[in-house]
């Protein structure tokens, strides 16, 4: 398969999560497609690390891994926190830091 | 044979996604999203980058997912309010996707990056498995390697600052 394949499904992917982020309103969603766009970004990475025939790019995809564990963490642990507030878990109801 | 290895993963990938996007109940959006992982350890294995499809699995699809379920079995399911703030949204949003798609394949695509149209050069059997890998990340990016432990260790102590239960917090709530 050519590299153009790969690249092209990645933005797809990345604008399925896209819109998935301004559809969706449960923060618990909008963290499972913030995943999604970290994936497609990991998949473009891997793809273009495959066209120069240079690891580098893996290394790349890995670190962005790790980003995406820490940002699941503590987002995950932020709705926890909510949750036991007993606040809604909707973003749009939680605008009291919107200024 | 490496075609329909790709279609089937792409098939797989985006299904994933858009479950993930369209199912209701959060828990049904966690295992969409699973499903969307594995398949893109199957793309990661095509494009011959083993180590990273293994740390895909046993990472996200292990780890990270099993977060997810816990979480969403602790919130409970679909607390979403079919109440739309911004009239339209839910028409504009896909829109908006849909345009995303097109700009990014536009600018990927038109670029003058030739190599893309190939399958890449031929690479040694070694490629992207967890030697060269390991090499690289110890003796290269040794030090991207050590900032990334420390994040990880400063979200693991926040992530138990935010959500752990202390008296104060109790108290405010």
């Amino acid at each position: 398969m050519n590299i153009e394949w790969y690249v092209v499904l990645s933005s797809l992917l990345f604008a399925v999560g896209a819109m998935g982020i301004l559809i969706r309103r449960s923060p618990v969603v909008i963290l499972l497609c913030l995943e999604l766009m970290l994936n497609a970004g990991n998949l473009a990475l891997v793809a273009f690390s495959r066209m120069v025939g240079n690891q580098q790019g893996q290394i790349f995809a890995i670190v962005v891994m790790v980003v995406a564990a820490c940002e699941v963490v503590v987002g995950l642990g932020l709705i926890v926190a909510i949750f036991r507030r007993k606040l809604p878990l909707d973003v749009d109801s939680l605008r009291e830091l919107r200024g | 044979m490496e075609a329909v290895l790709f279609f089937l993963a792409a098939i797989g990938a985006l299904g994933g996604a858009v479950g993930v996007v369209a199912m209701r109940n959060p828990f049904y959006g966690v295992l969409a999203l699973i499903v969307h992982l594995f398949s893109l350890a199957v793309l990661f294995l095509l494009l011959t980058s083993a180590f990273v499809a293994a740390a895909q699995v046993v990472v996200y699809a292990g780890a990270v997912m099993v977060l997810y379920v816990f979480v969403t079995a602790y919130v409970g399911g679909d607390t979403e309010s079919a109440w739309e703030p911004i009239p339209g949204q839910r028409f504009l949003a896909p829109l908006l996707g849909a345009a995303l798609f097109v700009e990014l394949s536009i600018a990927v695509l038109a670029s003058s990056l030739l190599a893309l149209g190939t399958h890449g050069p031929d690479v040694n059997p070694g490629f992207g498995d967890p030697a060269a890998i390991g090499r690289l990340l110890l003796e290269r990016f040794l030090i991207p390697f050590e900032a990334s432990s420390i994040l990880l260790l400063l979200a693991a102590v926040g992530a138990v600052v935010l959500a752990g239960r202390s008296k104060s917090s109790e108290g405010a709530a």
